[in-house]
């Protein structure tokens, strides 16, 4: 027995990759970069996959409309009908995809938390052009973790943190959660201690 | 389309799916828990979205192969649970039984072995004989949903129902519901009590005392179930204060045995019309599984009138079928 209580630790183990202020920066950040390459803020849509890419679309379009002062429109797109996975995956929480404007010819942003595998956001594809034909789709991720097993990649990025898959990536936010906070669970390196 | 700044995101009493065990068949509301049934309401939801779409199609059930296999006639069940498979994107294959005299279960299973064959992922069953979809169930591998079997069950009708009562009530729970008619012979009502104690509605059956379940009633009551369910003869005591109205079809094929005197005997003592209605609370929904016999259990004016949700409870129908399809598809995997 004694020998099973250091695994049972490390497997515990989680360091705190991103603080609130981290991330106010980040998206603050994200913010300024998809105005600039958008040149402006009249034809964006911001798209948040539920549950916490919601709260975080709907922060950058607070962002933007503070040094913009134009309301970009905040969406929330559920991609469970899209997964590629339905028979065998988890079972997600079917929400209703709500747009609150049209898409067609639109510079729509998805906006997520983690993007991992990319999987997630081949489906938020499929169910945006089930939707519409945007102008433009571009995506914006609080935190890239790399193992992506799709030709995907994201436009805007809060940060890379380099990961295992052993590992899990936990992003929680006021809305929800109650705190900001990016940490990293699991066994492995930790280069940015 | 209208445009709005904003959007809420997810409630925060939803019900995780990964809290419910998996479910294989859907026979009858009875074993279904508030918080699986409260899941598919929160599944309907989204599965109203994809049908205010212009486009109603998404791909979530490519491949999968769902069989409707109705020993009776039937229109608006077996065309919704149709339209739910197509907007899910499943092959959906329409076996039509004309009733034979060939012996029942023999015949059935019979079928179940051939379907067996074709790999159906769901199959689909309305019945005559009670207990049919529950002997298909058993013999196959894939899923089985009930869409009525004999007096027995009719679950997702029951669902969609507790779905319109949800949308005009806000909350079932403590609401008085009465359900009036031909309950004895009514898979709908029956499998609407479950539901409906579940969810923590008052029911109060009324009918005529020949068409009321008393023997089945006193032997769930005995058992410690439906204990919210009430019973009584006077249509006035029923309505009175009612949040809501369920009215069922007088199984005019069944009324042979001399259980009520006449249709006009009928219609005067338990029709649900305007002036009864009164007794109702204001704005009280009136409901009916369908199809109607207007002029004996619901007047026309009341059929057509602005309390009548029976076309919502068509509509309703579609995304229902399609929330219990997609719920039975997902998550199979863990078994």
């Amino acid at each position: 027995m004694r020998y099973l209580l250091p695994v049972r630790a490390r497997g515990f183990l989680s360091k705190r990759m991103l603080s609130d202020d981290d991330i106010r920066r980040a998206l603050t950040r994200i913010a300024h970069e998809v105005v600039e390459r958008n040149q402006g803020a009249e034809s964006l849509v911001f798209v948040g996959i539920h549950t916490r890419g919601v709260f975080l679309a709907q922060r950058l379009a607070d962002r933007v409309e503070e040094f913009e002062q134009v309301r970009v429109p905040v969406g929330a797109l559920d991609i469970g009908l899209y997964r590629d996975d339905i028979a065998a995956g988890p079972r997600p929480h079917l929400h209703p995809t709500d747009i609150p404007t049209d898409v067609n010819g639109k510079r729509l942003v998805i906006v997520d938390d983690v993007l991992y595998t990319g999987r997630t956001i081949r489906a938020a594809l499929d169910a945006i052009t089930d939707l519409g034909r945007p102008q433009v789709i571009q995506l914006a991720v609080l935190v890239d973790r790399g193992h992506r097993e799709l030709p995907i990649r994201a436009d805007y990025v809060g940060k890379n943190i380099p990961t295992s898959r052993a590992q899990q990536v936990s992003v929680r936010l006021i809305e929800v959660d109650g705190a900001d906070e990016v940490t990293l669970v699991g066994e492995g390196r930790y280069d940015n201690s | 389309m209208t445009t709005r700044s904003d959007v809420r995101p997810a409630s925060a009493t939803e019900v995780l799916p990964s809290s419910l065990p998996p479910r294989r068949h859907v026979l009858d509301l009875d074993d279904y828990s508030i918080e699986e049934i409260e899941l598919v309401m929160q599944t309907t939801d989204a599965m109203g979205e994809v049908l205010r779409r212009s486009i109603r199609k998404v791909p979530t059930l490519q491949g999968k192969t769902v069989v409707t296999l109705f020993y009776e006639p039937s229109t608006r069940t077996r065309v919704s649970f149709e339209q739910a498979g197509k907007v899910l994107s499943a092959d959906v294959i329409n076996l039509s039984i004309a009733s034979s005299s060939v012996e029942k279960g023999e015949s059935l299973l019979n079928t179940a072995r051939t379907l067996e064959a074709t790999q159906a992922d769901v199959i689909i069953i309305r019945h005559g004989a009670s207990g049919a979809p529950n002997f298909l169930a058993r013999c196959i591998e894939g899923s089985v949903i009930n869409a009525g079997d004999g007096a027995h069950a009719h679950p997702t009708q029951a669902l969609l129902d507790l779905y319109t009562l949800r949308q005009r009530l806000g909350s079932i729970e403590g609401a008085k519901v009465a359900i009036v008619g031909d309950v004895l012979h009514s898979r709908v009502a029956r499998s609407n009590l479950w539901g409906l104690a579940a969810a923590g509605a008052q029911v109060v059956l009324c009918g005529p005392p020949t068409l009321l379940p008393m023997d089945w009633l006193r032997d769930q009551h005995l058992q410690g179930r439906l204990a919210s369910i009430s019973v009584t003869t006077s249509i006035n005591d029923a309505l009175d204060g009612a949040d809501a109205v369920m009215t069922l079809r007088l199984q005019k094929e069944r009324q042979q045995d001399g259980l009520i005197p006449s249709l006009r005997e009928y219609a005067r003592s338990y029709q649900i019309n305007a002036d009864r209605l009164k007794l109702a609370k204001t704005g009280a929904p009136v409901m009916h599984p369908g199809p109607m016999n207007e002029g004996v259990e619901i007047s026309s004016e009341v059929a057509h009138g602005a309390a009548s949700v029976i076309e919502a409870q068509v509509a309703n129908g579609v995304a229902v079928r399609m929330a219990v399809l997609y719920l039975l598809a997902t998550g199979r995997g863990e078994e």
